[in-house]
């Protein structure tokens, strides 16, 4: 059997950022967290520890939160990649970036895009998300700063905000270009 | 950028991911949800000539029930599987341990495949699978052969897949109405891997043990089935002091390793106590099914 698929070392992938469609010839061992941040500018995703433990480089792929360090760019190919510039802007915060502001969710703010991604699809699976629920999906995150209390309110406060649909916006991911 | 240099690429049918085994075999990686093998190649503690990834293989993905047992096809996430209500319903047991797996953000990305054929020694998938006694059907240049979880795994981080085959499907026997389930461990945080951890199924008839399968985590080369425990539950009354006589009994016949995160003798005294949960856990629930 003749081989369609050759073993490459650079490829072209496709794929939308925000809602933006991007082409790009990648070598295949670039991370989708290199990408982002180095070809797209898109430097709101951080880099912590590069091997899947800290959570600040979490994104959302299809709407699922995921490590960006754990997945090759090329890997992306045909999917929905929202970053944290997906979420809001400075001068138009999402309602759960607004609710961190409020309840002191961040402090040195190194994990909070990460946090930040990983709560947007937390609310997107449960409009009421009870605090074990809350718990378990900031546990693969870590916060040097905040001890974490100020971040599991930020949440609780963020969910009854979009749940009585004070924000006006849903979270992200869904329904996109 | 962190991982070394490799060749890459990404078949969708499993005749190519075969070809590709065929042709590159132990120079090749096979790249399942990547979240064992993306740490070790940004760390460089792993150097593949030649990455298949398997993401692109739609055959691998599906959970299916036949003859009385659930199938699960290898590239099958993991929070698939935790939020599948056919596995909450067949395989409870499963469900509970897949919680305990790495983080909901780990699990999105990996498979169910993938973490058992990487056999890491303190993962929850390797004891769930050896407590139900599930089955492992691998493909290869021979064929389909299968194999029950004490031949798959082998040692650590091995398991008797060859270099060109590939796990392509596990069987687990769906758990009857009277099994209760139980997964337990204990870790530094919630979601590391367990210094110990414990799958136990039993069944419960007239207040008695009926049947008790136990297997351990963490606390050797493989998953460990408790096999003196099992034998010794056999007929007892699932009390106090039949637990506590069962921690004794656990502790005693385990000898885990020492490292950074927990001495032996930690793991030891752990692996009892949570065995002895485990079972007054598994049995509660077994009595509630079969009432």
């Amino acid at each position: 059997m003749t081989l369609r698929s050759k073993p490459e070392t650079e490829r072209t992938v496709a794929f939308t950022v925000n809602g933006r469609p991007v082409t790009l010839r990648v070598r295949v061992r670039v991370t989708l967290a290199d990408l982002l941040r180095e070809e797209l500018g898109l430097t709101g995703t951080h880099l912590g520890c590069e091997h899947g433990v800290c959570g600040a480089c979490t994104v959302l792929l299809d709407g699922e939160p995921v490590r960006s360090c754990l997945l090759l760019a090329v890997q992306a190919d045909g999917g929905k990649v929202t970053t944290v510039e997906g979420l809001g802007t400075p001068d138009a915060l999402h309602p759960i970036q607004e609710a961190f502001a409020e309840a002191h969710g961040l402090q040195c703010g190194f994990c909070t895009p990460g946090i930040l991604m990983t709560v947007a699809a937390l609310l997107a699976d449960a409009v009421r998300p009870t605090d074990a629920e809350i718990a378990e999906a900031l546990g693969g995150h870590l916060c040097r700063c905040t001890g974490y209390v100020a971040i599991l309110e930020a949440v609780r406060l963020a969910a009854e905000r979009i749940a009585a649909g004070a924000g006006g916006r849903g979270p992200p991911g869904q329904g996109e270009a | 950028m962190k991982p070394p240099a490799f060749a890459y690429c990404a078949p969708d049918t499993e005749e190519e991911v075969l070809s590709l085994l065929h042709e590159y075999g132990a120079d090749a990686k096979l790249l399942a949800g990547g979240q064992s093998l993306m740490p070790l190649l940004n760390l460089r503690l792993a150097r593949p000539a030649v990455l298949i990834d398997l993401n692109r293989v739609r055959t691998l993905q599906y959970i299916t029930v036949a003859d009385g047992h659930v199938r699960v096809g290898a590239m099958t996430r993991q929070r698939t599987c935790e939020r599948s209500a056919l596995i909450a319903d067949r395989i409870p047991l499963l469900t509970d341990a897949l919680r305990w797996a790495g983080h909901p953000q780990i699990r999105t990305r990996g498979t169910v495949g993938g973490s058992l054929a990487h056999a890491d020694p303190a993962a929850e998938l390797p004891a769930a699978a050896a407590v139900l006694g599930a089955s492992f059907a691998i493909v290869g240049p021979q064929g389909t052969r299968v194999l029950p979880p004490e031949e798959f795994f082998v040692t650590y981080l091995t398991t008797a897949v060859g270099p060109e085959e590939l796990l392509r499907e596990v069987q687990f026997p769906a758990m009857s109405a009277e099994m209760g389930g139980a997964f337990l461990e204990v870790s530094r945080r919630q979601g590391d891997f367990a210094l110990a951890g414990v799958a136990a199924v039993v069944i419960v008839r007239s207040g008695q043990i009926a049947q008790a399968r136990i297997a351990l985590t963490g606390v050797g080369a493989t998953p460990i089935r408790a096999v003196e425990a099992e034998d010794f539950l056999a007929s007892r009354r699932p009390d106090d002091r039949t637990l506590d006589e069962l921690r004794a009994l656990v502790s005693a016949h385990l000898s885990p390793p020492s490292d950074i995160h927990a001495t032996a003798e930690y793991r030891r005294h752990a692996a009892g106590v949570l065995v002895a949960r485990a079972v007054r856990s598994a049995a509660q629930r077994a009595e509630r099914g079969a009432s």
